[in-house]
């Protein structure tokens, strides 16, 4: 699997992407720098991860969306290229019109980081086939602004085309407002398009690959694309 | 010289915080009467804050150097060797008279600040820590001001993408009017690739690099040199404002032109801004300085000398750079969109030389800005010792297990998990332990080698009796290293006092660092950093004396230790020796509402022998004696046995050995050199025998279990109850229910 992460100026999680993509892949992802125009040849994965990108300072993602290297991901999405857009990344792609809907301020108003339960609801897709539909995983969120809000023509049709891949839920997979962090509708925790080549989500698998950081569950997501890859070679 | 700028009197002096004798001190080094520019450059580097006119004399005794020490207090970060070609990089300071200005921007300026101090000698940062000293939780105020620090510190911290991993939260209405926000950052370097700060070479172009430089934090180091009166708000403007975003561009570009060699000297520009930062690196270097303040990037037209030469505008470098890879080095900076410009050279004339518009506004001798700043030797008196208070003659007001939870539910002793939360506390992947434990463990790229932090002080301890105080900050910054399986190597110190023109407030100034030197020479545990904030004090009030230690440890992430329960069945040893002492114990405070007494005091040689059983007992990565530890301290050992309880859903069975001593004293007396360990059924006799042979004092508390703390003769204590009152006095405090 040869991935290409993205860095944008304030993007600050591209080193915990870029470790656990080598650790699992076994590859070194080649860094790409926001001003360029285009990928590297052969690019099988694009990851936005998160950060900062120009601080945040206008609406998250918002500048970043318009980079040049942003045309160049939308034509690899539109030619059913895989892309992963994490935390401030899942913002961008909202931004860039490559996802719907919009992550707004936290709905306690403050920026959290903890551990938190994802359920995972399908497992025939590219990013979720290291799951079992059903199972529950936890994995870090470190956001200010992670609650995704659509319109509920939108989310009636993310619902309905099965597109929600990732919910926020109790330990046990129950759906409930005390286990959603960020009042995210529908707990809606991370989506997949249209074509289901492009996933954005808000927590961070990248943080919890290795046993010493004291949980693997993010794991499943990356082997699940190597294994993806693999397949497909 | 120049006619537009105001006319110098010692009055204007006197406005710029300079004493009579120090205005006269200026008059006769240069000969005349200083320019406008010049009063304010001398205002700048003779305050408290640049000069430690107070305090230098007594830091002098403080550092001496273990083999491990790169480079000792006197730059912008302390700098220590860890083996394989790495060294830690770390400093903690304060920025307490902003953050009680304007909470979120002084807050996240200060981490911001110690950021730079970091990455300015070469250093990525890997970690921040925090220790946060705030009012009375029924004061008005301290709600907003908790919550503008914290998210200030999240909001900084958070952006530029470091973990914050520890620190401590306390209140007290002693910090009514002074609140602390005391900032430590942790960075890693290659040993052989540390920057500094003194300039070499004569004609080296001076470059400044990063933001444009504005009108704010004018004055912020003289400001934060002086007492609050009932203006304190009006002092708003001189708060600096932080980008964050700015910050971590400057990081990467730095790191960038540093690694391609580029770098002569370095120097941030913090406190007291272009002034302290060409003169720290002129005078150091034996070389002069001319700037022309024309060629500095301006955030808005019409700024003075004087303004740009006081700004403390943020995110913000001095370099000297190499003359062939000044192209280099340029390219390197418009790539990451920040300002780089030429603004002066070096000389051979030792004189500091300011020019604007063609003008000369400065010309002042280098040296002796810095060197002959004046030095106090201020009078001090000593504290009187308070009487040892014998635990029989307090009565016990409540029963134990009523103590325990009411204590546990204080707002110094309750989970900080409300404040923690906001940080982003396991970015960069290597948080091997997050916050609420003993210490932070933080590994060192893929590891096995990983760092232990903490941060400590006992101000209660400090302000009964400031030796054994600050003897005791030390101590327990040790421990808590020991206690998760870590070699302390070295720390750095955050010295917030008073005033030091108060004879009493000199004293506790003096009684701390001599009890520091003593605790890290006998931990070897070495100073490397500081930094002393002086005049936290309000209508003649001071706040109590709190030199807050940071400090880092050694470790193998592999085999670090945590206090929680690990299983049931497992026996409860106690470690070290216990008298009962309940002298300014937080039992005291909060269940019986008395500050009274001598504090615990410190046997340093015998915390240097259980710290090494400790860690001998945690042992390596394949054998080890022990399934938790934790050390005893605020709120004494009941109050440890249930955060270990808390942390694992596992109760406990326990009994008093020592019942000679009354049943409150045991459990919440605050004696030091403690720590509680569970160990394996099978391994306990060896154990015993083990810790019987260190003759440190050894006690069978109990065994885990269960899912209540059970504490023989009281009523058991369901473990999630406890924790509902331990999580929920501060989420409800800040909702505004408290």
């Amino acid at each position: 699997m040869k991935s290409a992460v993205l860095v944008f100026p304030g993007i600050n999680r591209e080193r915990d992407m870029a470790r656990a993509l080598h650790l699992i892949s076994g590859r070194e992802p080649a860094m790409v720098w926001h001003a360029d125009t285009a990928l590297p040849a052969g690019t099988d994965l694009v990851v936005i991860p998160g950060g900062f990108s120009y601080g945040d300072y206008l609406r998250c993602g918002a500048i970043a969306a318009r980079a040049p290297i942003m045309d160049a991901v939308r034509g690899f999405a539109q030619s059913g290229g895989l892309v992963l857009a994490v935390c401030n990344g899942f913002q961008i792609a909202c931004e860039a019109g490559l996802l719907p809907g919009v992550l707004m301020r936290n709905s306690q108003l403050r920026f959290i980081c903890r551990d938190v339960y994802l359920r995972v609801e399908r497992s025939d897709t590219p990013f979720t086939r290291g799951y079992n539909a059903g199972q529950v995983i936890r994995v870090p969120v470190a956001h200010g602004e992670g609650n995704y809000i659509a319109d509920g023509q939108t989310i009636a049709r993310l619902e309905g085309e099965g597109r929600v891949l990732f919910r926020y839920s109790s330990p046990d997979g129950m759906i409930d407002p005390n286990w959603n962090h960020n009042g995210a509708m529908n707990a809606i925790a991370g989506i997949i398009n249209e074509r289901g080549n492009v996933l954005g989500m808000m927590p961070h698998p990248e943080n919890h690959v290795e046993p010493s950081m004291g949980c693997t569950d993010g794991r499943g997501l990356f082997a699940g694309l190597v294994d993806h890859f693999k397949l497909a070679a | 010289m120049i006619s537009n700028e105001p006319v110098v009197t010692p009055e204007l002096a006197a406005e710029h915080g300079l004493k009579p004798d120090e205005y006269e001190r200026i008059v006769k080094l240069i000969g005349r009467v200083p320019t406008f520019t010049e009063l304010g450059i001398f205002s700048a580097m003779w305050n408290e804050h640049c000069s430690y006119k107070s305090s230098r004399i007594h830091l002098r005794t403080l550092p001496f150097k273990t083999p491990l020490v790169i480079q000792g207090p006197g730059e912008n970060a302390g700098v220590v060797d860890i083996g394989d070609g790495l060294a830690v990089v770390f400093k903690m300071e304060s920025h307490n008279h902003p953050s009680f200005i304007e909470p979120y921007q002084g807050a996240a300026t200060g981490v911001g600040g110690i950021l730079r101090d970091v990455f300015t000698m070469g250093a990525r940062p890997i970690a921040c820590l925090n220790a946060l000293s705030f009012g009375d939780p029924k004061n008005p105020r301290t709600r907003a001001l908790v919550a503008g620090v914290v998210a200030g510190i999240g909001g900084y911290g958070n952006s530029f993408g470091v973990p914050t991993v520890g620190g401590e939260v306390r209140f007290h209405r002693r910090y009514d009017g002074n609140i602390l926000v005391n900032a430590m950052a942790v960075g890693l370097a290659e040993k052989d690739q540390i920057f500094y700060s003194a300039a070499s070479g004569v004609g080296m172009p001076i470059v400044y690099l990063g933001s444009k430089t504005g009108r704010d934090g004018i004055h912020g180091a003289t400001m934060a040199s002086a007492e609050f009166g009932a203006d304190a708000e009006e002092k708003r403007p001189t708060v600096q404002v932080g980008d964050p975003f700015s910050e971590k561009l400057l990081l990467e570009a730095c790191l960038e032109i540093m690694a391609k060699g580029c770098v002569i000297a370095i120097q941030d520009m913090g406190a007291a801004g272009l002034t302290c930062s060409a003169v720290e690196m002129g005078a150091k270097g034996d070389l002069g300085v001319t700037l022309d303040l024309d060629k500095v990037p301006c955030r808005e037209s019409g700024m003075s000398a004087y303004e740009m030469m006081l700004s403390e505008s943020q995110e913000r470098m001095l370099m000297v750079l190499k003359p062939e890879k000044e192209q280099e080095a340029e390219e390197i900076f418009r790539k990451w969109g920040l300002d780089f410009a030429i603004v002066g050279e070096t000389t051979p004339t030792k004189r500091f030389l300011v020019r604007h518009g063609g003008a000369v506004m400065a010309d002042l001798p280098i040296k002796e800005l810095g060197d002959q700043a004046p030095l106090y030797e201020r009078p001090y008196v000593e504290h009187a010792k308070l009487p040892i208070i014998d635990a029989v003659s307090i009565k016990p007001p409540m029963r134990i297990a009523d103590a325990l939870e009411k204590l546990i539910g204080s707002p110094d002793l309750c989970s900080k998990r409300w404040v923690w939360e906001q940080y982003d506390h396991v970015i960069l992947g290597n948080t091997v332990q997050r916050p609420g434990g003993d210490a932070a463990v933080v590994r060192i790229n893929e590891g096995p080698k990983a760092l232990a932090l903490t941060s400590d002080v006992t101000p209660r301890y400090c302000e009964a009796d400031p030796y054994e105080g600050g003897k005791q900050a030390v101590a327990e910054a040790c421990r808590n290293l020991s206690a998760v399986g870590a070699t302390p190597i070295a720390c750095t110190d955050n010295l917030n006092f008073g005033n030091p023109e108060r004879p009493e407030i000199m004293g506790q100034l003096v009684g701390c660092i001599r009890g520091i030197a003593e605790a890290t020479r006998a931990l070897g545990c070495p100073v490397v950093s500081g930094n002393v904030s002086l005049y936290n004090e309000t209508n003649g009030r001071a706040i109590p004396p709190t030199p807050t230690i940071g400090a880092v440890g050694v470790t193998d992430f592999r085999n670090t230790m945590t206090l929680a329960f690990k299983a049931e069945g497992e026996a409860i040893l106690l470690l070290g020796k216990t008298r009962g002492w309940l002298g300014q114990s937080l039992y005291l405070r909060e269940i019986c509402g008395r500050e009274e007494g001598a504090p615990p005091p410190v046997d340093l040689r015998a915390e240097e022998n259980l710290g090494a059983l400790v860690r001998y007992l945690i042992g390596s990565v394949d054998r080890s004696y022990v399934t938790a530890v934790h050390d005893v301290s605020d709120g004494g050992l009941l109050v440890a046995l249930a955060e270990m309880a808390m942390a694992s859903d596992i109760g406990a069975v326990l009994v008093e050995p020592q019942p000679e001593i009354p049943a409150h004293a045991f459990w919440f007396g605050e004696d030091q050199g403690r720590y509680v360990i569970t160990v394996r059924p099978s391994l306990v006799d060896e154990v015993v025998r083990v810790i019987e042979n260190a003759h440190v004092g050894l006690h069978r508390l109990g065994t885990t279990g269960g899912r209540v703390l059970a504490v023989a003769g009281e009523r058991p204590l369901p473990v999630h109850e406890l924790k509902r009152r331990f999580e929920g006095w501060l989420p409800a405090y800040m909702a505004g229910h408290e």
